[in-house]
């Protein structure tokens, strides 16, 4: 018994001292409350049935360890011969089912909150990618569209340890999502390749990105903030670095935003559908060129032997452009290639070849047209 | 009837085993086959263990130390893989082998041939399976659930073997239940009537039930699979009017009863022990049986608690989510009568009772976590998080695993002839169970602070009790070593063990001497008054 003491003591210390010192910070134990009305109401019914386990599980453990404790040989006693009672069988089957009809009862209004559908102030179409989020603002009265990527921010350094770690390691955006506090906003939420899952903790929102079907979800955010999450379901390699951020703003603030990008998107369309020269491509396509393709095939064009293809004087930029775009826009499967059809805008699709079969050398003097791209795209979606 | 005094003239004749590698190539004796299950199945502990090493070895700490995210998919993917179906389920094949025969006064299995075929094909399939580590794009990397597309359109090509390797341990698990059904129907000696069965063999007789059922689905999407990546087929791919979510009705259709099937027989082996300890007869003993059938029949129809997340209707949402919890019932019923039957009881702690006792704390546990799991809208954050990690780990390893280790110890003598070294047995236990908990416990706080499965790296708010769960994780793992010296010290060495080790166990098995004779029960026993 003295032992027995000492031990329960000694776990109640270790308990307190553990509270005592993660205590402040209850995102590291337990589901945090979040900023929806949505959320928090699945917090608490995780709450309640939490209790209810630890209620059950209190019961249950206390006579099972009293009955180690007290009902043991080397005390001596003599075994009960009793093995059957139809009445207490009965009792413990239909006190749980009780205990679970009150439990079903509040966990089927919040699936219902969760299912209600009704007008949005916003929609936001999401497509997963391996292993990048696009973000696109679905609007009917607007023809200029507002569509980015969001991929993860964090230093590679970071990961190979090879610099300090900020404190929103792997959960950093290149671009977060953009939504207004307090209003409806409606999430379609689908996928290019393979299956995501779109996942918000503080949002109470995590919805599956699947290819071919287009799931819906919403959120009403109260306050302002930057929310974070990350992919939730196994999709290749870059699953674990695939992070969400969820920038909330005031409705104001959020219209100003969208009011930018919207300027931003129609320039685009602008200089799509404009008359380019050969050398403004060439000149834009350097640029391109120096921040997606320099890793690999180098400024003078040369590749690194063994690795990445060198493009000077290559079939691919010499020969025909058809192929040159193709390659550009669909990448090379079982490559570091990567398609870029996607990730960059037509004109810069259209400069970074342009350039490529200008630079170095190579001296083709054709040229694509953003325009032309378009076409090629619509061509293959037929 | 005639085959079965075909076979007692057959006994007749020779009673030994044959000398040699030969006599475990074309062994058709149960209890050989028993061994080679539990042997095969304890390599695969320790080899889809040793990948579960690795995995929280990279998760020790933040960043990218040990492995590349490619090989650490392939590492989640193998560990799962080779747990479920070359650890787990071969385990409880194992026991079946050896033990239900003697349970019910069989001379041997129903088609001992089968019985061999049925072992001797796993090897093939394991080795082909862990040989797609050495390939060019190396081994299955989508998760053990290998969803498509991300298993068809984007897989390395390796996944046909994986495919292949499915097929054979799905038809040795169909084989083997067969040879269960055809025992258990067949060879229960004279006045053994279905409710007088053993609780072991019951849930062994559900399971195979399960097994026939739920196997060939496994095997239609493994086809199915097949067909999408080699012959233009388009099942599971959108562009060609397939559906992913197909993928995972289908998968789910088996993969749910599938955890059942690894659960079932361990509750048999639990209310064999309880009894034998506690000295009591087992509390409830006809609720038991009912509450087995009803979790298996319960189990084909919540798949879908899987998929809460794909996008179902709400009505669908509902079905599962009120079927998912009707679960806890049949399940609460069987709990309760473990701690029933421990209740006034006369209770020893021997190892295999040490392990029976945690598997009803912990596995209850891991059914509450499960409990929370099955409401829907919670699930929509608990999903795909480590408190699924956590719980299933607590009902497939002090689960499970422990039910197999209790298991072990208790019939251990009766395997060997000799009692195994008690306070080595107790090191083992106390080694594990502190080590299981270490491990799991710590994973449902960082699943519900926002972690993710499957991935390599996290934020650092996650730091801390992954370290801790790794240690837990290296601490269980070697201690796994413990309970190798025991087993070899006990086929070894040893006192001789008596007929009966445990004063309060029932059971024909502990009529024959220990070690049992190669050849049991020639002619039936007799079998009347209660179970």
């Amino acid at each position: 018994m003295q032992k027995l003491k000492a031990w329960l003591w000694l776990s109640a210390g270790v308990l307190i001292w553990v509270l005592s010192t993660h205590g402040h910070s209850e995102s590291r134990w337990n589901m945090t409350e979040g900023v929806t009305e949505i959320s928090r109401s699945v917090y608490r019914l995780h709450m309640l049935i939490f209790w209810v386990c630890v209620g059950i599980g209190i019961i249950v453990f206390g006579i099972m360890i009293y009955s180690m404790l007290m009902h043991r040989k080397s005390r001596g006693v003599q075994a009960a011969n009793f093995h059957e009672s139809t009445l207490v069988e009965i009792i413990w089957t239909v006190v749980p089912f009780a205990i679970l009809i009150a439990m079903a009862i509040p966990a089927a209004r919040t699936l219902a909150q969760i299912y209600e559908r009704g007008p949005a102030e916003v929609t936001i179409e999401i497509v997963g990618y391996q292993w990048k989020w696009q973000y696109r603002y679905v609007s009917d009265t607007n023809d200029a569209k507002v569509a980015y990527f969001s991929t993860l921010a964090t230093p590679p350094e970071q990961i190979a340890n090879k610099v300090a770690k900020d404190e929103n390691y792997l959960l950093e955006v290149s671009e977060p999502l953009v939504i207004p506090t307090n209003q409806r906003v409606r999430l379609l939420i689908t996928s290019n390749d393979v299956i995501h899952s779109w996942w918000v903790p503080a949002l109470g929102v995590k919805k599956d990105a699947i290819p071919g079907i287009v799931n819906e979800s919403w959120t009403k955010v109260e306050q302002a903030g930057l929310y974070r999450g990350q992919c939730a379901e196994l999709c290749g390699k870059d699953h674990g670095f695939m992070p969400i951020v969820v920038d909330v703003r005031e409705p104001e603030e959020f219209q100003t935003w969208l009011a930018a990008k919207q300027d931003d998107a129609r320039k685009m369309a602008e200089l799509t559908n404009k008359t380019w020269t050969l050398t403004e491509l060439v000149d834009r396509g350097e640029k391109v060129y120096g921040q997606f393709c320099v890793a690999c095939h180098q400024a003078n064009g040369m590749g690194v032997e063994g690795a990445f293809p060198a493009l000077k004087g290559s079939a691919v930029a010499t020969g025909d452009i058809n192929k040159h775009i193709a390659i550009i826009l669909n990448g090379v499967n079982g490559t570091a290639m990567q398609a870029f059809g996607k990730q960059l805008s037509e004109v810069d699709l259209a400069a970074v070849v342009t350039y490529e079969r200008n630079a170095w050398g190579n001296n083709m003097g054709d040229m694509v047209a953003p325009l032309d791209i378009v076409k090629f795209k619509s061509g293959q979606q037929e | 009837m005639t085959a079965i005094s075909h076979e007692h003239d057959h006994h007749e004749e020779h009673h030994g085993p044959a000398k040699g590698l030969t006599r475990w190539l074309f062994t058709t004796n149960h209890k050989d086959i028993g061994t080679l299950y539990l042997w095969f199945s304890f390599s695969m502990f320790l080899l889809g263990g040793t990948f579960a090493l690795v995995i929280r070895a990279e998760l020790f700490q933040p960043g990218l130390q040990l492995v590349q995210p490619e090989f650490f998919n392939q590492m989640t993917t193998m560990h799962g893989l080779i747990m479920v179906f070359g650890a787990v389920m071969p385990a409880f094949v194992g026991l079946a082998n050896w033990m239900i025969p003697m349970m019910i006064g069989a001379p041997d299995m129903a088609l001992p041939r089968m019985n061999n075929l049925s072992f001797w094909i796993l090897p093939f399939a394991f080795a082909m399976l862990a040989s797609t580590l050495f390939m060019e794009g190396g081994a299955p990397n989508f998760g053990w659930t290998f969803y498509a597309p991300l298993s068809t359109t984007y897989a390395p090509p390796s996944v046909t073997y994986f495919i292949f390797a499915i097929h054979i341990m799905g038809a040795s698990s169909i084989m083997g239940a067969i040879n269960i059904i055809a025992t258990i129907f067949n060879l229960r000696a004279p006045g053994m009537t279905f409710m007088k069965m053993p609780l072991f063999v019951w849930t062994w007789l559900i399971t195979a039930y399960l097994l026939i059922a739920v196997m060939p689905v496994l095997a239609g999407v493994v086809t199915m699979m097949l067909m999408d990546i080699h012959f233009g087929t388009s099942f599971f791919n959108a562009a060609g009017g397939g559906s992913p979510v197909l993928f995972q009705h289908v998968f789910w259709f088996f993969g749910h009863p599938e955890v059942y099937i690894m659960i079932l027989p361990a509750f048999g082996v639990v209310s064999a022990i309880i009894p034998a300890f506690a000295r009591k007869p087992l509390f409830g003993y006809t609720s038991m049986v009912y509450a087995t059938a009803s979790i298996a029949f319960l189990s084909f129809i919540v798949w879908a608690h899987h998929m809460f997340t794909v996008g179902i209707p709400l009505v669908g949402e509902l079905f599962f989510m009120y079927a998912t919890m009707l679960i806890a019932v049949p399940t609460g019923v069987k709990v309760f009568n473990w701690v029933a039957t421990m209740f006034r009881g006369s209770m020893t702690f021997e190892t295999p009772m040490l392990f029976a006792c945690a598997f009803v704390i912990l596995f209850t546990i891991g059914g509450f976590s499960g409990l929370m799991l099955a409401i829907a809208p919670a699930d929509f954050q608990y999903h795909d998080t480590y408190f699924v990690v956590a719980h299933f780990h607590y009902v497939l390893v002090p689960g499970a695993v422990f039910s197999i280790m209790a298991a072990t110890y208790y019939w251990l003598p009766k395997w060997t002839g000799h009692m195994y070294d008690e306070t080595l047995g107790k090191v083992h236990f106390w080694l594990s169970f502190i080590g299981v908990n270490i491990t799991f416990f710590p994973q449902h706080f960082v699943g519900l602070a926002g972690m993710p499965r499957r991935i390599p790296d996290y934020n650092l708010q996650f730091a801390d009790f992954n370290m801790i769960s790794s240690m837990g994780a290296f601490l269980f793992g070697i201690s796994q070593l413990v309970f190798l010296l025991v087993v070899f010290k006990c086929v070894f060495s040893g006192e001789k063990a008596p007929a009966k080790p445990w004063e309060g166990a029932e059971g024909l098995e502990w009529t024959v001497p220990s070690p049992a004779p190669y050849h049991t029960f020639t002619t039936p026993p007799k079998v009347d008054g209660g179970h």
